[in-house]
């Protein structure tokens, strides 16, 4: 399987991945990917918005962080919760396999997966790859994860195994999934002292004004 | 499924392609540490004619494995919940009000008579001989001995089920105190639909109406005050502290019952608030005997909610 390099991709926009594009929505400029509308989210021809006020990975966008995605590419995600960002992270990506620890998200993941075939719906438990190794495939180029459980730094290290060696480990920490009594920038150093131990951190950015409290990560496996 | 087949380990290892069935099966119940090429593997092993047509079955069958999933969890609903809990109450109360009446009768002839379900295993087990051919006190012993294992039982159900009808509810209270929450409200979604207010004094309903009658102090709490947060806070701040609880436990079910998603950080939140309401009255604040333990089997809530402030 090909192995894109992910960094040296020639952008349609700016760090955007092929298939992202800010575009003008009721007069305000706007992420936006190509697919089924998920979320009543306002819609253009077949263009949709993506709100970064309601995903992690578009803020990550949207704060232009270098996410090294390209479009095409295969993902594992990890918490694609009711489906709002993985829906369009399958948009632009390759085969996208979305995993969700909760039943009832899960229906509404299913819902916004319907329309894309690419997108694999998986009920299991991210903090448990051995549940999903006989699906997911090896060598993926990005794992995106926004699981809000303690641990989170725990789970990219056990997904590393699907990550391959020039992949891109896009992670949203949530502070308050952590310890909820302890200042976020403390967690955050906690967290980032543990993903040392398999990643090597490229960027981490506050993902202010868009979600309070979180922590935007780019990562390699080293 | 053979090891050296070049496939071992992907879910569809020994799979027919057209069994959708067998293949979602695999996807739910097979497990594999080390992920691998499956793509390449299933085309290389004839699963598939090309890449494409291996995402396309796959697409299939995850979807059905995911939608067995949902639609078998969400069958696990709060109705089941409830009659268990109710059934376990019932079998507990008539349990001991059998076991006081064996203990009297088996005094007439035991003079080390014990008491409770206890000494009524001991008889039914035969560990413990009566000094008569009475069977009628012995065939008592059978039947509290039974139904003490039946609610045992169903406390174990309650306990197993709990977590996956009302995840963040079990976790806050325990899962016999948010079955007894769900229970008391007529359901989860009853209960999601609750101001905080009333789940604070959810199962104090009668100190509720004589104080609304007009002849009685409003209770601090219902049931809640079987857990520690209420129960290990000094008299004075119970009333703050089954505030704060009942808030917790009321977005824990509305969480629960309209998005279902894990919602670790409550826990935290209520400890935080807990230790500040419980720092009001100086460190050392539980001076009554409580059992740091589950504290969530306490039906006697009724009376003590309703007595002071």
């Amino acid at each position: 399987m090909p192995t894109p390099t992910l960094a040296e991709v020639p952008m349609s926009d700016g760090s955007l991945p092929v298939g992202v594009e800010r575009r003008e929505f009721d007069g305000t400029e706007r992420l936006a990917t190509r697919g089924e509308p998920v979320y009543g989210e306002p819609t253009d021809g077949e263009w949709r918005a993506w709100n970064p006020h309601r995903s992690k990975l578009g803020a990550m966008l949207a704060l232009e962080m270098e996410t090294g995605l390209s479009g095409g590419e295969s993902v594992l995600y990890l918490g694609a919760a009711s489906g709002t960002t993985v829906s369009h992270v399958a948009d632009f990506a390759g085969p996208t396999y979305a995993v969700e620890f909760a039943p009832r998200p899960t229906r509404d993941l299913l819902e916004a997966g319907a329309p894309r075939p690419r997108l694999f719906p998986l009920l299991a438990d991210a903090r448990k790859p051995e549940t999903y190794g006989h699906v997911v495939e090896s060598n993926v180029d990005a794992i995106v994860q926004d699981v809000a459980t303690r641990g989170q730094a725990r789970v990219a290290l056990e997904n590393r195994r699907f990550l391959d060696d020039d992949g891109r480990l896009l992670l949203a920490v949530k502070a308050r999934s952590e310890d909820v009594t302890r200042e976020p920038a403390g967690v955050f150093d906690d967290v980032c002292a543990t993903l040392e131990d398999g990643y090597e951190l490229l960027e981490q950015r506050r993902l202010e004004p868009y979600h309070e409290d979180h922590l935007g990560i780019v990562a390699r496996p080293r | 499924m053979s090891d050296d087949a070049p496939t071992a380990g992907g879910w569809f290892a020994g799979v027919d392609p057209d069994d959708l069935e067998a293949g979602a099966t695999a996807i739910r119940e097979e497990r594999q540490a080390t992920p691998r090429d499956w793509p390449t593997l299933a085309v290389g092993s004839g699963f598939a004619d090309d890449e494409r047509e291996y995402y396309d079955i796959l697409k299939e069958a995850t979807t059905r494995a995911a939608e067995a999933a949902v639609s078998e969890a969400e069958r696990a609903d709060d109705r089941q919940l409830v009659h268990a809990i109710r059934a376990m109450d019932d079998c507990e109360r008539t349990a001991n009000e059998l076991a006081e009446r064996l203990a009297e009768w088996a005094g007439t002839v035991d003079p080390d008579a014990g008491t409770g379900i206890e000494y009524a295993r001991e008889l039914a087990d035969g560990h413990r001989e009566l000094d008569t051919d009475d069977r009628r006190i012995a065939s008592l012993a059978e039947r509290v001995a039974d139904l003490g294992d039946d609610a045992d039982e169903l406390r174990e159900f309650v306990e197993r089920r709990t977590p996956t009808v009302a995840p963040n509810l079990a976790s806050l209270a325990g899962p016999v105190l948010a079955a007894r929450l769900i229970s008391l409200a007529g359901g989860l979604e009853n209960l999601a639909k609750k101001p905080s207010g009333t789940i604070q004094v959810l199962g104090a309903e009668d100190a509720l109406f004589a104080h609304l009658r007009g002849h009685a102090p409003s209770p601090k709490h219902g049931i809640i005050y079987v857990h520690d947060a209420v129960r290990g806070t000094h008299p004075d701040e119970r009333g703050s502290a089954a505030r704060a609880l009942a808030g917790k436990l009321a977005i824990a079910a509305r969480v629960d019952h309209y998005s279902g998603e894990r919602k670790p950080e409550l826990e935290g939140e209520l400890t935080d608030r807990i230790e500040t309401i419980q720092a009001r009255t100086g460190g050392d604040t539980a001076e009554d005997d409580i059992d740091p333990g589950d504290g969530s089997d306490d039906a006697d809530t009724d009376a003590r909610g309703g007595t002071d402030e």
